[in-house]
């Protein structure tokens, strides 16, 4: 059978994603990737507990007096938000609706460009302070965990708007639907991740 | 690589009932979510409340976890079937996620 055969919402299978070989080997082959991305984060998460607030002697820079809740509030509910949004994305696959697919997947996307958006403001907000990549063991070690992160928000960004324009005409089938869940689930553990940061890092840096 | 897909048209009655179920879903989905944002919204009102960070620092990283996990056994459904090898891949991840944060934090702090 065609890979691009057309369906109809009743013989769209419960679950397209692996519906197909190709789609179960992505499923599984994915679900390895996560687990060496945690194992990724987990190194810079480990580095970060490290090494905060260690820097040159005299260094003015602590998590507490740099990082501004508020900011780190918004983008939280920014990233938990588009992270719903994917969901309803899936479920609308699931239903057979491109098109209500295509609409929360582009929701799902300027939520996270709003994300990425305050991140580099932060980012910039933090050099303009004088808190640059290499002013510290500090400031490196925050530097490349936040921003590995950001830069999987980055990724991700870009791999949903390429999905979303490559198969605006082609609509809904096997061959794509493993490929939009993989990017769903890719996009919930930007969040699952962030959830850590945003404890870890912001939370915990603020409380002392 | 076999693209062969089980192709079953439903009836009215299944594609009923499948509309339904994925419905309900969702509204599950959406409960979550609303769980999700109150944990948040707890965790960062701790941090506001002022208590000692000895008491604040665990419940808002035990906050974390359960969102973490809401996150990925509903958002990412790792609890409908056919996640066994999925849930292994991803707790090996969190295994050794947990011995290399166990072992920065001890050897160079102690």
């Amino acid at each position: 059978m065609d890979l691009n055969s057309k369906y109809t919402p009743q013989s769209w299978p419960e679950h397209p994603e692996q519906a197909t070989l190709e789609g179960k080997n992505k499923f599984v082959g994915f679900w390895l990737f996560l687990g060496g991305e945690t194992v990724l984060f987990a190194s810079l998460f480990a580095t970060y507990l490290a090494l905060k607030n260690k820097g040159p002697s005299g260094m003015e820079f602590t998590t507490q007096g740099l990082f501004e809740l508020p900011l780190v509030f918004i983008m939280t509910m920014l990233l938990l938000t588009s992270s719903l949004t994917s969901v309803y994305a899936m479920y609308h696959m699931r239903n057979y609706n491109f098109k209500a697919m295509q609409a929360w997947l582009m929701i799902t996307v300027l939520l996270g460009a709003a994300f990425l958006g305050f991140e580099i403001y932060e980012f910039n907000h933090y050099v303009h302070l004088g808190f640059t990549y290499d002013q510290s063991a500090f400031s490196t070690a925050f530097f490349t965990l936040v921003g590995t992160h950001g830069l999987h928000v980055l990724i991700g960004l870009g791999w949903i708007i390429l999905l979303m324009i490559r198969n605006a005409k082609r609509g809904l089938n096997l061959y794509n639907a493993p490929k939009y869940y993989v990017a769903s689930l890719y996009w919930h553990f930007i969040d699952v991740v962030w959830v850590f940061i945003f404890t870890v890092v912001y939370l915990m840096g603020a409380l002392e | 690589m076999a693209n062969n897909a089980d192709t079953h048209v439903k009836n009215r009655t299944e594609y009923e009932y499948s509309r339904r179920r994925s419905a309900d879903e969702m509204r599950g989905q959406v409960t979550t979510f609303a769980i999700m944002i109150f944990l948040t919204l707890i965790a960062f009102s701790a941090v506001y409340a002022g208590f000692s960070a000895y008491y604040v620092a665990p419940i808002i990283l035990l906050l974390a976890v359960v969102q973490v996990v809401l996150q990925l056994y509903y958002f990412m459904h790792m609890s409908q079937k056919g996640h066994e090898t999925a849930s292994m891949f991803l707790y090996t991840g969190v295994l050794i996620a947990f011995i290399t944060v166990l072992t920065f934090l001890t050897i160079i702090w102690w």
